[in-house]
């Protein structure tokens, strides 16, 4: 995987998330404990021999740039290639901005200048355990001019995929139609927004929406170029999530809580790397009671927690009793609150005492920082 | 290089001959602790927390893990252009035979070469191999404001266990009088924490002095100390305050995890102030099963707990199968225990198989702590009553029941 370069895109302007995402882009919003949602497509291109890799944002990117630092985690902290974040070079105006393609056009040079002949194009927001080698490894085989990546859900998981798009494939493999807005196919097969391509064309395609003032790489790029270029579908077995909702980041969330998919999706093939926060391992005092769910470091826990996901350094006092519930940073729950199907974002502060309630279809959102 | 005005030199040589089969691939202070740690994390967070940004590492036995575990010094921050850490081991001189670390003011003595490097007002001399957060900084201060030419660190010890360690004498204000390694009498109960702040230019010469007397066993507190004693040096003892402990023992390796796990411990490992740094596995959060039952425990990142856990500490990646019960002990990174074990008073070292149905318990005759070497696998259904190096000796305990 030497010759390929990885770009995780963040150039989007939608904030599908509410208030998880009204201060930070969705690249980095906490997900499965310990973890940014970029960590696991970031962790699965440097589990593949991917070694240079550029995020290119567009808004709100600070908590970003603070989780990724210069890639040490992700052993991206090198001489040659490594890590690069590529914001704008200039702040869009609302209106301005057309589209992802505008801001890879802005960083054309970061592509003429990286030695490597193929580039693998991902989103941000995808929760998976991939490595590419497999599927471009199909991509080379196939001759095709661009390799997509799908998956094949079953029925039972369509609500988790009601946002995303679809694609239809013939028996070998061809992609022979492709959404631009979900609901018009009925196929069961989920476009994951991964690319593969050769860098030239990819060049190709960004200059040329350049001069007709196309914008959207799905949409400009590939869906107008179904007929005109060859592309075929890679099919991914693992676990998948595409997080575009709160809805369905609590789903996704949830599903963590299977044995199954935690085995699998923090291991197989790889590790996940993440931010190090140095935290002590967790303390669980007399009265802790803890069921069902994902711990990580640095928490004190001495009240209960069932089929619930806490991040580092969560304070659960004596009493408190939490279910269904998502907790992330540094939050502090006080003595006998009661949280149920409930997100609470970072450093929140819930005092004695009280209910925080929300519905398992209609989870309860607390804003970073909140105090209640 | 830019003058450092301390540099640490962390002596982590030792064999840590009586913590048996843990120190046998390893050097003591390369030990695990804590969940997460190894022992030398705390003197190397202590320093970096301290400001102390130049540190030499003496290693001399069983260096591997300890060598790959400080690597550049990533984790503590000690990787500096100017200074971060350096690795000591002892090496062969020029028209020389090799040679080793004799004592630990020889190892110094050796390495004045690297410590010059720095041009130090002072040099602090700490070993690797004791638990304590400790402020080095304030330590220098006293050692300035009194201009002495050595401070040592003294920590009050019950006045019952003052006879097993070396003991200061002090004036009223503070100096050191006199200094008794294990006195049978104590006069006193401020016992040397091994922690030491010299002026460079005196430790020098007396490191040159040291050298030149083919009598002396070259380590501080034996020959070092009583030497500058003897001479009259300026000699004050900083008094410590908070939660210090030589691990040395499997007993007091134990208990110090144990420690751990009281509601207020007095070592503070959740303090964002002072932080305890050690190299990260990168595993995921733990889970916590269906029928998972924790209580007074300490649990890192990776496990996978299904049965019940009371009173112990956790390392990394762990997996407990449902039924089974885990009482007073320490379970270190990567083990696999099985469905209806029952573990107490235990020690399992690092990436041991726990197969189903085992017991490993000491007998209420004897209750000493079990150790059980890493990498072994303990087939279903054994029993095991004393400490395991080798997979024979748990034949031998299955024939001992048998006769019993």
């Amino acid at each position: 995987m030497k010759n390929v370069m990885g770009i995780i895109n963040v150039s989007r302007r939608d904030e599908l998330l509410k208030d998880l995402t009204s201060l930070r882009c969705i690249a980095s919003v906490p997900f499965g404990g310990r973890y940014r949602l970029i960590d696991f497509v970031l962790s699965g291109m440097v589990n593949s021999g991917i070694y240079n890799v550029g995020v290119f944002t567009l808004n709100k990117y600070r908590s970003l740039m603070d989780h990724l630092g210069f890639g040490k985690e992700w052993d991206l902290n090198r001489k040659r290639d490594g890590l690069f974040i590529l914001p704008p070079p200039i702040h869009y105006p609302f209106g301005y901005y057309r589209g992802d393609l505008q801001n890879f056009f802005s960083h054309i040079d970061y592509f003429h200048r990286s030695t490597q002949e193929y580039v693998i194009i991902t989103g941000s927001n995808i929760v998976c355990n991939i490595n590419f080698n497999e599927a471009f490894q199909a991509h080379q085989e196939s001759g095709a001019d661009i390799t997509v990546l799908y998956k094949e859900i079953a029925e039972q998981e369509e609500k988790n995929f009601e946002q995303c798009r679809r694609i239809v494939t013939g028996d070998d493999g061809q992609v022979l139609d492709m959404e631009d807005k979900p609901g018009r196919l009925k196929s069961n097969k989920v476009l994951m927004e991964m690319f593969i391509m050769k860098k030239s064309l990819f060049i190709e395609i960004i200059e040329n929406s350049n001069k007709m003032e196309y914008s959207n790489l799905i949409r400009d790029g590939l869906i107008q170029n179904v007929n005109r270029l060859n592309i075929f579908g890679f099919h991914y077995a693992g676990y998948l999530g595409i997080i575009n909702s709160v809805k369905n980041f609590y789903k996704h969330s949830m599903d963590l809580l299977k044995r199954e998919v935690w085995q699998e999706l923090f291991y197989k093939p790889g590790l996940i790397y993440t931010k190090v926060k140095d935290e002590p391992p967790t303390k669980y005092l007399e009265q802790a009671r803890v069921t069902n769910s994902l711990i990580s470091n640095g928490c004190l826990i001495e009240g209960r927690v069932e089929n619930s996901i806490l991040s580092r350094g969560v304070k659960v006092h004596r009493g408190a009793c939490i279910t269904n519930s998502i907790v992330m940073q540094r939050n502090e729950i006080g003595k006998n609150a009661r949280i149920e199907n409930t997100i609470l974002d970072k450093e929140a502060l819930v005092s004695e005492g009280k209910e925080l309630i929300g519905t398992p279809g209609q989870p309860l959102l607390m804003g970073k920082k909140s105090i209640t | 290089m830019i003058q450092k005005k301390c540099v640490a030199m962390l002596l982590a040589g030792g064999a840590g001959k009586r913590l048996g089969i843990l120190t046998r691939d390893m050097a003591k202070p390369a030990v695990p602790f804590g969940g997460k740690y190894r022992i030398i994390d705390f003197t190397l967070s202590n320093c970096t927390n301290s400001g102390i940004y130049a540190a030499g590492v003496l290693t001399q036995y069983q260096p591997l893990i300890l060598n790959s575990h400080i690597g550049t010094g990533i984790p503590w921050d000690l990787d500096r252009k100017n200074g971060g850490v350096s690795i000591l081991p002892p090496y062969v001189q020029q028209g020389e035979k090799g040679k080793w670390y004799e004592g630990t003011a020889n190892a110094i003595f050796q390495n004045i070469y690297f410590i010059e490097r720095y041009n130090p007002e002072y040099v602090l001399v700490i070993s690797g191999d004791h638990i304590y957060k400790m402020d080095y900084s304030l330590m220098l201060e006293y050692h300035e404001e009194k201009g002495a030419d050595a401070t040592i660190a003294v920590i009050e010890v019950p006045w019952g266990e003052a006879n097993r360690f070396g003991i200061m004498n002090t004036g009223e204000d503070g100096s050191i009088i006199e200094f008794e390694e294990k006195p049978s009498k104590p006069k006193n109960n401020l016992a040397s924490m091994g922690v030491y702040i010299f002026t460079w230019p005196v430790l020098k010469k007396y490191l040159y002095k040291d050298n030149d007397n083919p009598k002396s066993s070259s380590d501080f507190g034996k020959d070092i100390i009583p030497l500058m004693l003897k001479e009259n040096s300026r000699l004050y003892a900083y008094p410590f305050r908070g939660y210090w402990k030589d691990v040395g023992t499997i007993e007091s390796l134990w208990e110090a995890n144990m420690d751990l796990l009281s509601d207020q411990p007095e070592l503070d490992l959740y303090d964002r102030n002072w932080r305890i740094y050690s190299v990260n596995p990168n595993r995921p959060p733990h889970f916590m099963g269906p029928s998972a039952h924790v209580h007074h425990s300490m649990v890192n990142e990776g496990c996978m707990i299904l049965g019940t856990i009371h009173h112990s500490v956790l390392f990394t990646g762990v997996y407990v199968g449902e039924g089974s019960e885990i009482k007073d002990s320490i379970i270190m990174s990567n083990v696999k225990i099985g469905s209806n074990v029952k573990i107490e008073r235990a020690i399992i070292g690092e990436g041991a198989v726990i197969e189903d149905h085992c017991q490993i318990a000491s007998d209420a005759k004897n209750p000493e702590i079990i150790l059980l070497k890493g990498e072994i696998t303990i087939p279903e259904n054994s029993i095991v009553k004393s400490t395991i190096v080798s997979l024979r000796d748990l034949q031998v305990n299955r024939e001992e029941q048998s006769l019993a």
